[in-house]
C-alpha cells in the first residue's frame, strides 16, 4: 500500500503489512437523541470498490463525510489510509479525492482553467510512483470532456457538469476516492460512461472506491463489495454474487387447484411442493416456484424504510443470510 | 516545493483569474460603476452648497469621504457576500476539499476584494477630475497618503468583512449588515460633517472605521486649510492609525478563528440543505 511508503506522513503508527485503505470499527453517530449510525464496521482492500446501498436516511452520508474528514463521529475507530480522518493533515487530503453534489459553484470559471487551477494545489504531493496532478489534457479526455475544455462550467449540462465533478474529485490522483450518489440525474448514456470511468480508476490506477447508491443495480454493476445499510446499521454485505446466492432461503409457490389461484411463501419449498402434490396430484396446475431475489428483498426494505410501515419480512430474510452464512 | 508556498501562488493566480472574470461580467461592472453615479447625481444636487464655515465646494467635499465609504462596501461588504455565496454554492467546500484549498481560497479572494476595492476608487475618483475644483490630484503628497492609508483601511476592514461572512449563513441575512451600515453613514460625516450632532453620538461614530476612512480619505485629497473644520481643527492623522491599526488587529486574531470554524463545519450534507432552502425560495 502506497501510504506506507511516506513515512514522513503522519502520527499513527502503521503496520507495514497493513494492506487496509479502510478500516472502520464499530462506528457511531448520534445528534441529540437519534442514533444515525449504530456501530459500522467496514473494511477496505488496495482497487476495490465498495457501494454503500441503502434508502435516504439510511445513513450513507454521515458515514461517507465522516471518512472524508468533513463530520466528526460520536464513538468508534475510523482509519482512513491508516490515519483519522479527524486528524488528517493535508498530505493525508492530498491521497484522497471526493466527489463532491455540484451546484453552481465556479459557474463562471472555463473547464480548462479550473481543472489547472485545482491541479496545481497537488504539485507538491507528486510522489515517484504517482504523478499529481492529472495531466489537464488527459483527465479531459478521460472524463470526456475535451470537446467542452473551453466553456463556462455554468454553460454545461447536468450530465457534462457532473463528469467535471468526477474530474474535480480525481485531479489529484488520488489512492481513495469517495463518491456520494454520483448519478443522481444522470440519463442512461450520461450513467454507462460514468460507469466506466469508475471501472477504469479501479482497474487501471487501483484506486480504491467508495460509493453511496440507492440503486441496487448499480451498484451490481460497479462494486466488488455491497454494504447494505439500514437504520444505520449494516444489514447485509457480501459480493454481488453472495448477496444473492445467499438469498435462496424464501421461495414464493404459485398453483391453481380446480380453477382456484393460490399463493404459498415457504423456506422449503421442496417439502411443501412434495406435500401439496401428494394431496393434490393432478389438481394442481400452473405451478410456479420464484425464489426472492436480490431486488425483491431490497425494495422490501426500501419499502419499509419509506413507508415507515415495518412488517420485519425484509430484515428477517437479511437476517436469516446473516445466520447461513 | 512547499504545499504552503504553493498555495500561496496558486492563491494569488486564483485572485488574477476571478478579477479578470469580474471585469469582462456586465452585472459586476454594473456594481462597479453604479456607485460613481449615484455619487454624480449627489454632488450635482449638492453644486451651490459649500462647507459650512467655508467657500469650500461641499460636493468636492463628499467625494473623498465618498471613498472612504467606497472601501468600506467593496472591502467589507464585498468579503463578506463572497464568503456567504460561496458556502452556498459550494466553492468553499470544494475548497476544503483540496490539500491547502482554504489558504489558497482565502489567499485568492483577499487578492480579488483588495483589487476590485482599489479599482473601485479610481472609478469613482475619476469623474471628479472633471466636475470638481478643489481637489490635490496632482499632488504627490495625496498619493503618498493614499499609499498608506488604503492598505491600512483594507486591512481594518476585510477582516471583519470576513468575520460577518462566516457567521452568516443565509445570504438572505445580508441585509443585518447593510442596515446597520446605513446608519453609520449616517453619523460618519461621509455626506456632511459631523459636528451638529450630539456628542455621544460624534464619540460612537469615531469608534468606528468608517469615520476615519472618510476623514483620511479628505486628508489626502482636500487642501491642507479644510482642516480647520474637521473635529479638533485636526486630520488627527495619529488617532487615525491608532483607530484603524486596532481594528486591524481585532480583526487579525478573531477573524481566523471564525473562519476556521466556518470551514470546519462544512460538509456536502451543510451544502446540499443550503441548496434545499434556495431551491424552495426560487420555487
Amino acid at each position: 500500500m502506497t501510504t506506507v511508503e511516506r513515512p514522513e506522513a503522519v502520527a499513527a503508527p502503521r503496520n507495514p503489512d497493513d494492506q487496509l485503505v479502510l478500516d472502520v470499527r464499530d462506528l457511531r453517530m448520534r445528534y441529540g437523541t437519534v442514533d444515525v449510525l449504530n456501530g459500522i464496521d467496514l473494511t477496505a482492500q488496495r482497487g476495490e470498490v465498495i457501494a454503500l446501498l441503502g434508502p435516504n436516511g439510511a445513513g450513507k452520508t454521515t458515514t461517507i463525510e465522516i471518512l472524508e474528514g468533513f463530520r466528526l463521529p460520536s464513538a468508534g475507530s475510523v482509519r482512513v489510509l491508516g490515519v483519522d480522518p479527524a486528524h488528517g493533515d493535508e498530505r493525508w487530503r492530498a491521497q484522497i479525492g471526493v466527489v463532491l453534489q455540484s451546484w453552481r459553484d465556479h459557474g463562471r470559471w472555463r473547464v480548462r482553467d479550473l481543472l489547472s487551477h485545482l491541479g496545481d494545489y497537488y504539485t507538491p504531493y507528486a510522489t515517484d510512483q504517482i504523478q499529481r496532478p492529472w495531466p489537464v489534457d488527459d483527465l479531459l479526455a478521460a472524463v470526456g470532456l475535451t470537446a467542452h475544455a473551453n466553456a463556462r462550467v455554468s454553460r454545461l449540462s447536468g450530465g457534462q457538469r457532473r463528469r467535471l465533478d468526477v474530474a474535480v474529485g480525481i485531479v489529484g490522483r488520488p489512492e481513495l476516492l469517495f463518491l456520494d450518489e454520483p448519478t443522481v440525474g444522470l440519463d442512461p448514456a450520461a450513467r454507462r460512461e460514468f460507469h466506466e470511468l469508475v471501472h477504469r480508476l479501479a482497474d487501471l490506477d487501483h484506486t480504491t472506491i467508495l460509493l453511496t447508491t440507492h440503486d441496487l443495480a448499480e451498484a451490481e454493476k460497479l462494486a466488488d463489495l455491497i454494504v447494505i445499510l439500514a437504520n444505520g446499521r449494516i444489514i447485509a454485505q457480501g459480493s454481488p454474487d453472495q448477496l444473492s446466492r445467499r438469498l435462496t432461503t424464501d421461495a414464493e409457490i404459485r398453483w391453481t387447484c380446480d380453477g382456484q389461484r393460490h399463493v404459498h411463501a415457504t423456506m422449503d419449498a421442496t417439502g411443501f411442493l412434495r406435500d401439496l402434490l401428494r394431496e393434490h396430484g393432478d389438481r394442481v396446475q400452473e405451478l410456479e416456484v420464484r425464489r426472492a431475489n436480490l431486488e425483491d428483498a431490497y425494495l422490501a426494505l426500501v419499502h419499509e424504510e419509506e413507508t415507515g410501515i415495518r412488517t420485519g419480512w425484509a430484515e428477517r430474510v437479511w437476517q436469516q443470510q446473516e445466520e447461513t452464512r | 516545493m512547499n504545499p504552503k508556498t504553493t498555495a500561496l501562488r496558486v492563491g494569488l493566480r486564483r485572485g488574477a483569474i476571478e478579477l479578470r472574470s469580474t471585469f469582462t461580467n456586465a452585472q459586476d461592472l454594473w456594481s462597479y460603476f453604479f456607485p460613481t453615479l449615484v455619487l454624480l447625481v449627489a454632488v450635482f444636487f449638492m453644486r451651490g452648497a459649500t462647507v459650512p464655515g467655508t467657500d469650500f465646494s461641499l460636493g468636492a467635499r463628499t467625494l473623498p469621504s465618498a471613498l472612504g465609504m467606497g472601501l468600506l462596501f467593496l472591502g467589507l461588504l464585498g468579503l463578506a457576500q463572497h464568503l456567504v455565496v460561496d458556502r452556498e454554492d459550494g466553492t468553499l467546500l470544494r475548497a476544503k476539499a483540496i490539500p491547502n484549498g482554504m489558504l489558497g481560497y482565502l489567499v485568492g479572494k483577499l487578492v480579488l476584494v483588495s483589487s476590485v476595492a482599489m479599482i473601485g476608487l479610481i472609478i469613482q475618483l475619476a469623474p471628479g477630475v472633471f466636475f470638481l475644483d478643489g481637489l490635490r490630484l496632482g499632488d504627490a503628497s495625496a498619493w503618498l497618503t493614499l499609499a498608506w492609508l488604503v492598505p491600512l483601511g483594507l486591512a481594518a476592514t476585510l477582516p471583519l468583512g470576513a468575520m460577518i461572512g462566516s457567521l452568516i449563513e443565509n445570504p438572505r441575512n445580508t441585509g443585518l449588515v447593510v442596515l446597520p451600515m446605513m446608519g453609520l453613514i449616517g453619523v460618519s460625516g461621509i455626506f456632511y460633517p459631523i459636528d451638529g450632532l450630539p456628542g455621544w453620538l460624534q464619540g460612537t461614530a469615531q469608534v468606528f472605521p468608517l469615520y476615519w476612512l472618510g476623514l483620511g480619505m479628505r486628508s489626502a485629497l482636500l487642501p491642507a486649510d479644510l482642516a480647520a473644520v474637521e473635529i479638533g481643527a485636526s486630520w488627527r492623522h495619529l488617532e487615525m492609525v491608532a483607530v484603524l491599526g486596532a481594528w486591524a488587529v481585532l480583526g487579525f486574531v478573531l477573524a481566523p478563528v471564525l473562519l476556521r470554524r466556518m470551514a470546519r463545519r462544512e460538509s456536502g450534507s451543510r451544502v446540499a440543505a443550503r441548496r434545499e432552502q434556495a431551491m424552495q425560495r426560487v420555487g
